[in-house]
């Protein structure tokens, strides 16, 4: 994730927009010294051009899996997987989380459940799953939602439990039943805390994927990177853990615009 | 009279659980508290710090169940939190991602009116409470004062029977605080109702109130009740009337005496 807290500067008129650029820029210096150290790195002979390829090798490879259509399809494959699981992690855990805040019992029952769950590599359950619900998508899928699930469940839950008392008297002395209580001034109200939950999420999601094709599957981006690593096509292969890479950091950003958009009544005066 | 009561509050008492570990009794926070709030009467509550008043205040509104005596309105027992009883908090707790528009409008939405009503109804308050073009800004926009307005609309907007005020002017500054409470008795003096109204400013108390009831220092009681008497008109006069200036001495002597009582208690 890039340093987000810097501020874009506003693109007022022609020098603003200028100024725009200059700032981006400067935010992804590091990016570019990074990419740079690599590229001499390679050609300083210190190590072989076969194990780290030079950037022009990795981009006509890129060019090359993108005109082959090799790499559209195989992202399709795996993007579908992760958000199928992400969503039903969203949806199970902000309920999940909500009730167990909520209801004593629901919290009695799921808290063990969840604390020992959640400090586990939900990768330890990969050949598990694949017994389970053998080669197909649905074993890929489970993995994603069981990695994304815990932690929206422990943000919907702290998020929900941290509420303001008296926001919800007030509600209740304004007329809400108990459910409506929940839906209405509980949920907005953690929100906030949801949201970021579903940012870590969101960065499982991908790790998830990629591991879990890496093992089980016949298409997909860890697919892809399994196969050309064992064939010896570094370029390649390269080419597709960067795709990885820029894939997620744009899944990233656009969240986090949607969650800046979300709470902008967060935004003070 | 009786017949024509707002709240009856008959030895009612109420102890908060104490932490693990503590004593299993607990903090008695009011001890039989007897009190009659006539209708359409607005009458402070005021004590020391730690008292009970507010834990009175909770009780009557229904957020805090009474297990000991009884609370009743015109309504019947009190038991539940509901729109007849609504209450404006210290710290406001408005609804941070609704507009001003949308917090006013929840409780009659609540009630089940059409959306163009509600709209209708909710616009009036805010222009009652004087936060007209604000409807779209969200609370964090607005300055405490503003905030307190909206808060004070919202409430008043479900045309409660029964008005609950917690320290509300409390978290304002000095300026601000003499603005909204000659606002509030305005707002009172046009729509009656019946107001408890919780402070622990000896001069908020007199300027606003009919009847003020004195609270002791923990476990609270209603030690003195008095009538201020100063008739229903209430402006800047009011604050160099001496019937105001002797009330808030001799109010002030008596509260005294409970501050040191409770600094004494060793609680």
């Amino acid at each position: 994730m890039a340093a987000g807290d810097m501020r874009p500067v506003a693109a007022v008129d022609g020098r603003g927009s200028l100024l725009a650029v200059v700032a981006l820029c400067v935010r992804y210096l590091p990016v570019l010294i990074m990419l740079a150290v690599w590229e001499l790195v390679g050609r300083s002979g210190l190590v072989s051009q076969q194990m780290l390829p030079g950037i022009g090798a990795i981009a006509a490879a890129f060019l090359d899996l993108l005109q082959s259509g090799e790499l559209v399809v195989n992202a399709w494959r795996s993007l579908s997987r992760a958000a199928t699981g992400l969503g039903l992690a969203v949806l199970v855990g902000m309920t999940v989380g909500l009730l167990m805040a909520t209801r004593p019992l629901v919290r009695t029952l799921i808290n063990p459940l969840v604390r020992i769950l959640y400090p586990m590599p939900k990768s330890a359950l990969i050949p598990l799953v694949m017994i389970w619900f053998g080669l197909g998508d649905v074993s890929k899928i489970f993995l994603i939602f069981l990695g994304c699930l815990l932690p929206v469940i422990v943000s919907a839950y702290n998020g929900a439990r941290g509420v303001n008392p008296f926001i919800v008297w007030s509600a209740t002395s304004l007329g809400a039943s108990k459910e409506q209580v929940l839906r209405e001034i509980i949920l907005p109200a953690a929100l906030p805390d949801i949201l970021a939950g579903c940012r870590t999420a969101l960065a499982f999601s991908f790790i998830l994927m990629v591991s879990s094709e890496f093992v089980i599957a016949k298409d997909g981006l860890g697919f892809l990177i399994g196969s050309l690593g064992d064939g010896g096509n570094y370029p390649a292969m390269f080419a597709v853990i960067l795709t990885v890479a820029g894939t997620g950091f744009v899944a990233d950003r656009l969240f986090g615009s949607f969650v800046s958009h979300r709470l902008r009544w967060k935004e003070q005066a | 009279m009786t017949a024509d009561f707002g709240i009856k509050i008959e030895g009612v008492s109420h102890a908060y659980r104490g932490a693990q570990g503590q004593n299993a009794a607990g903090t008695l926070a009011l001890k039989q508290t007897d009190l009659l709030i006539h209708h359409h009467e607005f009458h402070a509550l005021l004590g020391p710090s730690g008292c009970g008043k507010s834990t009175l205040l909770y009780l009557i509104g229904g957020f805090i169940p009474v297990h000991t005596g009884s609370i009743s309105t015109q309504k019947g027992p009190v038991t539940a939190p509901g729109p007849d009883r609504s209450i404006v908090f210290q710290n406001f707790a408005l609804f941070p991602w609704k507009t001003v528009l949308e917090n006013v409008m929840y409780g009659l939405q609540k009630k089940g009116l059409p959306e163009a009503e509600c709209r209708d109804i909710a616009q009036a308050h805010i222009k009652l409470v004087q936060l007209s073009g604000f409807e779209q800004a969200y609370p964090s926009q607005l300055s405490g004062g503003m905030q307190q307005r909206a808060a004070i609309a919202r409430t008043l907007a479900v045309d409660p029977d029964i008005l609950l005020m917690d320290e509300p002017f409390g978290a304002l500054d000095a300026q601000t605080r003499r603005v909204m409470q000659e606002e509030l008795r305005m707002i009172w003096k046009r729509r009656p109702k019946t107001v408890v109204f919780v402070t622990h400013d000896v001069h908020e108390a007199v300027f606003l109130a009919d009847r003020i009831s004195i609270m002791s220092a923990r476990p609270g009681r209603i030690e003195h009740q008095i009538d201020t008497g100063l008739g229903p008109e209430r402006d800047e006069s009011t604050l160099t009337d001496r019937r105001f200036v002797e009330l808030g001495e001799q109010i002030w002597r008596l509260v005294r005496e409970q501050a040191v009582l409770a600094s004494r208690g060793g609680l």
